[in-house]
């Protein structure tokens, strides 16, 4: 296959960027798209020129790391992370436009490279629980309902590539926020925190200059992992919740 | 051991509720119900006119009445007015609030766009906006009768029909009317969501009954000066 590649390239964040073209020939339709980026970057190192920079880590669907908007879609036209996007997917002959996540949020690096540690602060404001580390519990000390533990499972699928801000017409990171509250939230040891979890992630993701939900539902489409768009409806409901119970407690 | 226990004392929740999106969100959903059940009143009050003008007119009358003897003449219309003042003033406030920062958290956008949301979602704020100037609109047509060439004050009947029987009352009237109808397709079942009510299993039942509204809304309010203009109400 031979593919026109339009890549965003931009040096550093103060940086002007713009997108470049380039011809990628000898593409074979089993390739990831990362390998087509590997190949091109090969040649660009060999041109002597500076390689197209983009994040990457596991390539096998579950870490979170990579992520760009190709041809206006986060991840791509399959519903999987980019490194498990394989080129079966274009026809030969196409133009890709390949774009970094765009978000106030997620200031852009290099290239396709974004600063996601936005995220990161969400969760270190109360995604997580607070028990004493140390030898692990015994197994059945805390039963868990098996409808409650596939609930918790389904949002704790969700691994942090910043697709749904990235698809986001408004760039907001509620389906984000909502999977880690919700996967916490239906598990009895995120019972504790389940108040001060749900309104310091809500805050610090406001405060991280992220956009509101309208609910066009692009998120859910974009996720690779399939959080549903009603787990942003449930973490509303939390919130709600949440509130009630500190306006009681005053 | 001893556990951290966060004994940090935070602003007081309301606050922190009207800052937050989620708060804002809130806002608008309740103020978009509040607005909603007004017009579900407001349309079946405005079928009465298919009836003849005494009906119509004797039913307008009954609005300024209603509630009495416990509320005086006009009492019980002017807490309606005070409601939907509010409820318009807060969704308008929340709505711009919350399109600034939407549109702060994108400041580049993509080479390559798509439009993936349907027209009812993409049209939300524009159709706001249209529905605004439509409010001030219609307040100058039939309750002030600012603009109602030929308008009486005291025959409603008379000055609905005064205002359909211009063309431009009619363009401007259906117009709004569809867009009053996309605009409660999405933020019917979206007030929903933002109130927590939504569910897997629901969510079909909350879409149906979006549509739903909007299409009775929009074909009852239609009627009015589609009758006009067909003589049914003359």
């Amino acid at each position: 296959m031979r593919l026109t590649l339009r890549i965003w390239r931009q040096k550093n964040a103060a940086a002007p960027g713009g997108m470049t073209a380039y011809e990628v020939d000898g593409i074979s339709p089993d390739m990831s798209f990362l390998e087509v980026l590997d190949t091109l970057n090969e040649r660009l190192t060999l041109e002597g020129e500076d390689p197209v920079a983009f994040d990457h880590d596991c390539r096998e669907g579950i870490c979170g790391a990579c992520g760009v908007v190709i041809n206006g879609d986060a991840h791509g036209p399959e519903r999987t992370t980019s490194c498990q996007l394989h080129m079966r997917s274009f026809r030969d002959g196409d133009t890709i436009d390949v774009e970094p996540w765009r978000s106030a949020a997620f200031p852009v690096v290099r290239d396709l490279v974004v600063d996601r540690s936005a995220f990161d602060r969400i969760i270190a404001a109360g995604g997580y629980v607070s028990v004493p580390t140390g030898a692990a519990p015994e197994a059945h000390a805390t039963p868990v309902p098996k409808p409650d533990a596939d609930r918790a499972f389904e949002h704790a699928e969700c691994i942090g590539c910043g697709a749904c801000v990235a698809a986001c017409p408004n760039g907001s990171a509620m389906l984000f926020t909502s999977a880690k509250v919700n996967h916490l939230a239906a598990l009895p040891q995120g019972g504790p925190e389940r108040e001060t979890r749900v309104l310091d992630m809500v805050g610090q993701m406001d405060a991280e200059g992220f956009g509101g939900c309208t609910l066009t539902g692009e998120c859910a489409t974009a996720c690779p992992k399939g959080i549903p768009l009603m787990s942003i409806t449930a973490m509303n409901k939390e919130w709600l919740r949440a509130n009630r119970r500190a306006g009681r407690t005053r | 051991m001893a556990l951290a226990t966060r004994t940090d004392r935070r602003p007081p929740p309301l606050r922190t509720a009207w800052d937050s999106t989620l708060g804002k969100k809130t806002v608008m959903a309740v103020s978009g119900l509040v607005m909603l059940l007004y017009l579900v009143a407001h349309m079946l009050g405005n079928l009465k006119i298919f009836f003849g003008p005494d009906d119509y007119n004797g039913y307008a009358h009954w609005l300024r009445t209603l509630g009495e003897p416990a509320l005086h003449y006009e009492w019980a219309l002017w807490i309606i007015r005070v409601g939907l003042t509010v409820s318009v003033v807060a969704h308008g406030v929340t709505a711009y609030q919350l399109s600034r920062r939407d549109i702060k958290a994108r400041p580049v956008g993509y080479a390559h766009r798509k439009a993936r949301s349907s027209y009812a979602t993409r049209t939300m704020r524009w159709g706001g906006i249209i529905l605004a100037l439509f409010i001030v609109w219609h307040l100058l047509d039939l309750t002030t009768l600012t603009v109602n060439r030929n308008a009486q004050p005291g025959h409603p009947y008379q000055n609905v029909e005064a205002t359909f029987h211009t063309w431009y009352g009619d363009v401007i009237y259906i117009v709004a009317m569809l867009a009053l109808g996309l605009h409660i397709r999405h933020g019917f079942w979206s007030a929903a969501q933002t109130l927590g009510a939504g569910n897997r299993r629901r969510d079909r039942v909350l879409k149906a009954a979006a549509t739903g509204l909007a299409v009775l809304l929009t074909a009852g309010f239609i009627a009015v000066p589609v009758g006009v203009m067909t003589g049914t109400v003359h």
